[in-house]
């Protein structure tokens, strides 16, 4: 099943268009970062970093957008979008338990989105590296939580398209993705403020759906080690910049979410009437 | 109820409601082994419904299933069971052969590519193993779906509606593959509206309206009750007694219809008409006639008898 969903990708030029939009990526990055050298050639060490780190994590939001929307948009189809197309029906009627046909094209699309993440990731990892000489500190914890961010995402989707249908998945998965997003800058804004109760919001969201949290670890281990300190618990702190790595806690229960995800999916699964 | 291991099918009283809807209530049926037995009714009338919860598909709200010997709950009792939906539909992005290769591994047996592509071959696919399903019409697709069906070596076939996108050639073909498994003794639950093929290939019926069962029994049984049409004169009160002595007696225009039994004697019909010329009755014209599957599931449907219950 895994291999199956892979081939599905493959064959659906999901793969190609989001190949393609990565290297436009890649290649505007390039770019960008070759010009920053160009034409700022006067920060001192210090400024140079962080803006590598938060141009950087710019870039790499980019990149896990692509991997969570992909993954996400794959994800619905494959189940809502085949119980509704009948695919399912003659599929099912083999003598597979669902809950393994569920788990095959899970790991199928988590093998789609770490190879994503692995590859796009790394060459973005190259090309800072080559303009501007700035290497991360931790680049492969990095990389490992950007690619947890996009299967947590993912078992997000298809617990949502085992329930309900294939757009309407996709783009709640998706929504739910941009709005803890949102929850968590406005819990940093909160927490520079002070706030305790705004601060709060990011935290619970963190919980509630762990890809926001997964990404500020991401990017505590893909920025300069020093700039939590240079920056300080400032108003102005970018959201491009993460103040705090991550807790073991907060890494186990990001797991726990997911495994939770995908049981609650397999029973949503193994219930459906097609 | 005692469980027969042998049958192919045993169902036994499936139940199952779509919120307000009850599309299925208490359908009870057995499909024995190398048996052709074909479900008709109207539209709505639970068949597909019965067929998913056959299959694992659909959870009944109540009811048992054994499929070839094993509880229908397991997911090894569809090991061999092959199956047609009437929405068929195939991964796009995957070749005929794909498809067939996918789902002999889904079944867990090996059946040689040779062999598989024999099945592309008795389904008018041959040349067109290596093409995409997406570039597929939908006649190819159903052809494929018995491809599918067919593939994994089943001792049972569920076919849903398998000929509802062919052309009448197509058709011919299905009907002479329903009658080549019969011939190999593989038993076969055949879901159709084309009653006219059902007529000719299957052993046994079940119809059903309204969620039940509304009859049951073989062609034979079925359909057995004839009918007698006769044109006479000068029919007086004895003769029209003797006339109802020989079945349900109806007027149309100046004939006489009368129905008869399943187990009418040779002899009935002769014995009839000289008993009549003895009461005087001047007989111009004798016709027997039989009844078609098509009008009984008709009457059965309109008048929603179920005198030919025979299960």
């Amino acid at each position: 099943m895994a291999a199956l969903t892979l081939r599905e990708a493959a064959r659906r030029r999901v793969l190609r268009s989001l190949a393609l939009l990565t290297v436009v990526l890649l290649g505007l990055s390039a770019w960008g970062f070759s010009r920053i050298e160009a034409e700022f050639g006067d920060f001192t060490s210090g400024e140079s970093k962080v803006v590598a780190s938060v141009i950087l994590n710019l870039v790499m939001f980019g990149l896990s957008l692509i991997a969570a929307l992909g993954s996400a948009f794959l994800a619905g189809p494959t189940l809502a979008g085949e119980a509704e197309s009948g695919v399912a029906l003659a599929l099912l009627a083999r003598p597979v338990p669902r809950f393994a046909v569920l788990l095959g094209k899970w790991l199928g699309l988590v093998g789609f989105a770490g190879g994503f993440v692995a590859v796009a990731g790394f060459a973005q990892l190259l090309i800072v590296y080559a303009t501007i000489g700035y290497w991360p500190p931790s680049p492969f914890t990095g990389l490992v939580f950007l690619a947890a961010q996009a299967v947590a995402l993912l078992t997000l989707g298809l617990l949502l398209s085992a329930v309900i249908s294939p757009m309407a998945s996709g783009i709640t998965a998706v929504g739910l993705f941009g709005a803890t997003w949102i929850a968590g800058v406005v819990g940093m804004v909160g927490h520079s403020l002070g706030n305790e109760s705004v601060a709060r919001v990011g935290t619970v969201s963190r919980v509630l759906l762990p890809t926001d949290g997964l990404w500020h670890g991401a990017m505590y281990a893909l920025q300069d080690a020093t700039i939590p300190a240079q920056l300080g618990p400032r108003f102005d702190a970018p959201p491009f910049l993460s103040q705090t790595g991550l807790t073991t806690a907060y890494v186990v229960w990001a797991a726990l979410w997911t495994g939770l995800a995908l049981m609650l999916a397999a029973l949503a699964f193994q219930r459906r009437d097609l | 109820m005692t469980v027969p291991a042998s049958a192919a099918v045993w169902a036994s009283g499936l139940r199952k409601r779509y919120r307000r809807q009850v599309a299925v209530d208490g359908v009870s049926f057995t499909v024995n082994r190398g048996e052709v037995l074909a479900l008709l009714g109207p539209n709505g009338a639970g068949k597909t419904t019965v067929i998913k919860m056959l299959l694992g598909l659909v959870r009944p709200d109540a009811g048992e299933i054994m499929l070839l010997g094993r509880p229908g709950s397991e997911p090894g009792a569809r090991a061999r069971v092959g199956y047609l939906p009437e929405l068929f539909r195939y991964q796009p992005w995957l070749t005929a052969a794909e498809v067939l290769a996918l789902h002999v591994r889904l079944a867990g047996v090996a059946v040689p590519d040779a062999e598989q592509r024999e099945r592309l071959g008795q389904v008018g696919l041959a040349d067109r193993t290596d093409d995409r399903v997406g570039g597929f019409s939908k006649g190819m697709q159903q052809r494929l779906g018995l491809a599918v069906a067919l593939v994994a070596r089943p001792d049972l076939v569920i076919l849903d509606e398998p000929t509802s996108a062919l052309d009448p050639l197509g058709r011919a073909d299905v009907r002479d593959l329903v009658l080549s498994l019969k011939e190999r003794g593989i038993a076969v639950l055949l879901n159709s509206h084309l009653i006219g093929e059902v007529e000719r290939v299957c052993d046994r019926v079940v119809i059903l309206d309204k969620g039940r069962v509304a009859a049951a029994g073989t062609l034979a049984e079925l359909l057995g009750q004839s009918e007698l049409r006769l044109r006479l004169d000068d029919v007086g009160p004895a003769a029209q007694r003797r006339l109802a002595a020989a079945g349900q007696v109806t007027r149309e225009g100046d004939a006489y219809v009368v129905g008869l039994p399943a187990d009418t004697k040779p002899e009935t019909v002769p014995d009839l008409v000289r008993d009549l010329v003895e009461l005087g009755v001047r007989v111009h014209a004798v016709e027997p006639g039989r009844i078609t599957l098509e009008e009984r599931l008709l009457d059965i449907l309109r008048t929603g008898e179920s005198d030919g219950d025979r299960r």
